[in-house]
């Protein structure tokens, strides 16, 4: 992404922001409530335009998981799990095999596969959404705060789920958290937003892989982020005014 | 789903829309006692009681002619039907996604819904003469109205997240269309299709009767004529198991098929 701006109603909302993702790198970007987070992975995954700036994509296949699952209830889980199937080209006598593949990385059970998104709980419903992101078999994929909704057990399983299928998969990703933990552990390396969206305010590159390091590690990266780098002040600042 | 187990999920869910039909036969049994008190407070001449009804409808049927004129009534209604439902989810999905129609179309639809069915009979009739067009035209104007709202209201009300979700994996606005937004109308369109078919027969017969039209009208008129009570009320006993025929013989077998994880939501779940 390259000098990216957006506005909406006139008022500017993000600016001349540049970010970069290496192939098979997941860079995740923080930042507080307000910051424009939200706007810029949908800016990045084609799904707003952006006022200003430039995106190249070098990668064939894109996914995105979004905050809630965006299930088409009166699917299956199998058949949402194929709904990305038909527009990524991928053959009928295929199908079948690679929504397996996929449930299986996310950890379903063939059983859930025959169910509706109803009669599923919300970490299932969740699994079911990275099950068709991972269908596609995606060299990027792009999170938008994905399990802000869930509770903090259900939420580690999840990213333990995404840096597996990560590691497995090779895909690049953008996710988007305001979860510094989060961040830490499943990033190669952290983006924080500026507060008022005017760019990227720093980069920190994370020692180790994702998944290599333990919560000792990850637990003292963030008080280290949090008390003594400056550029981590102001992530959990909430600006209600703008985001009612 | 294995094609076995396909056929198999299709023949429960067909037996299990069979099994549900007690409710309703349950419901016209307590309609026919109704019919038989008010009959035995009002004596035959008002009320004749269901049984001889249903008999003269046996008889109607046997009748060459009178299987002519239901068939008749019943294509007329089907037509204006098929019709009104066409232009009504077409228009409805147009003014879905463009809110300036919505708000020019939601006047006219007052103005449309505020004339009686009976004053556009008659205007009909003086457009077209005594046929088929006027009872189609009539019924056209008088079943788009709900069929439209519905369908507006459909794709108004979806949910833009779904459409996201498609376009976040390469869909256009085709795709999102015909697998999101067209599926997501079809929720309220459906009941929309169940009334309108009911106000096609009813306005069908209403036309038929004013405009001496033949079908079921005429028949109703000639009953009247004649105080022939009994004729008159098997003319309606037919009329309605011909708009049960065509409702639970098509418009909610669709229905079903459409909404059946609906039923996933149900306490007693998807039988699996």
């Amino acid at each position: 992404m390259q000098r990216i701006g957006h506005a909406y109603f006139g008022q500017s909302v993000l600016d001349r922001i540049d970010l970069d993702v290496e192939r098979g790198e997941i860079v995740a970007l923080v930042g507080p409530s307000g910051s424009g987070k939200s706007t810029l992975i949908k800016i990045a995954a084609g799904l707003i335009e952006a006022r200003e700036g430039r995106i190249t994509r070098s990668y064939a296949h894109q996914a995105m998981i979004f905050q809630q699952p965006n299930l088409m209830p009166w699917a299956t889980a199998r058949e949402n799990i194929a709904f990305p199937l038909r527009r990524a080209g991928v053959k009928w006598r295929d199908r079948s095999q690679r929504i397996d593949e996929a449930a299986a990385l996310a950890e379903l059970e063939p059983a859930d596969l025959a169910k509706y998104p109803v009669e599923l709980s919300g970490g299932m419903r969740q699994r079911v959404a990275i099950a068709r992101a991972l269908a596609v078999q995606p060299d990027f994929v792009f999170f938008d705060e994905p399990f802000t909704a869930l509770d903090v057990a259900l939420k580690r399983r999840m990213q333990d789920l995404v840096i597996d299928a990560a590691r497995e998969a090779h895909f690049a990703a953008l996710f988007i958290t305001h979860d510094l933990m989060e961040a830490i552990r499943i990033a190669h390396r952290i983006a924080v937003l500026d507060v008022r969206g005017k760019g990227v305010a720093g980069i920190r590159y994370l020692p180790d892989a994702p998944g290599k390091r333990d919560e000792n590690e990850i637990f003292s990266l963030r008080q280290t982020y949090l008390q003594e780098d400056p550029l981590f002040r102001h992530i959990h600042d909430v600006d209600e005014r703008r985001h009612p | 789903m294995k094609p076995g187990a396909a056929l198999l999920d299709r023949a429960g869910r067909l037996l299990d829309f069979l099994w549900s039909g007690w409710a309703g036969l349950a419901a016209l049994a307590l309609l026919a006692a109704a019919w038989q008190a008010g009959h035995e407070a009002w004596g035959a001449f008002i009320l004749p009681d269901p049984l001889e009804t249903v008999k003269a409808a046996i008889r109607l049927m046997g009748e060459a002619e009178s299987r002519g004129l239901l068939m008749l009534t019943a294509q007329r209604s089907l037509a204006g039907f098929v019709l009104a439902a066409s232009a009504g989810v077409a228009l409805g999905l147009t003014a879905g996604y463009a809110p300036a129609v919505m708000r020019l179309a939601r006047p006219l639809l007052t103005v449309l819904l505020g004339v009686p069915p009976i004053a556009w009979i008659v205007l009909t009739m003086m457009w077209f003469g005594t046929t088929g067009t006027t009872v189609a035209v009539t019924i056209l104007i008088a079943a788009v109205p709900v069929v439209f709202v519905a369908a507006a209201e459909g794709i108004a009300k979806r949910d833009r997240e779904l459409g996201q979700m498609a376009e976040a994996f390469g869909y256009g606005l085709a795709g999102r269309f015909l697998f999101i937004d067209l599926r997501q109308a079809a929720q309220p369109i459906f009941p929309a299709l169940a009334l309108a078919l009911g106000t096609s027969f009813k306005v069908a017969i209403m036309a038929e009767m004013l405009a001496n039209a033949g079908g079921v009208g005429s028949a109703l008129a000639r009953a009247r004529s004649l105080l022939d009570v009994p004729q008159a009320l098997a003319w309606v006993v037919l009329t309605v198991i011909a708009l049960i025929i065509v409702e639970y013989g098509l418009v909610r077998p669709m229905e079903g098929e459409l909404e059946r994880w609906r039923r996933a939501a149900q306490p007693w779940g998807v039988k699996k």
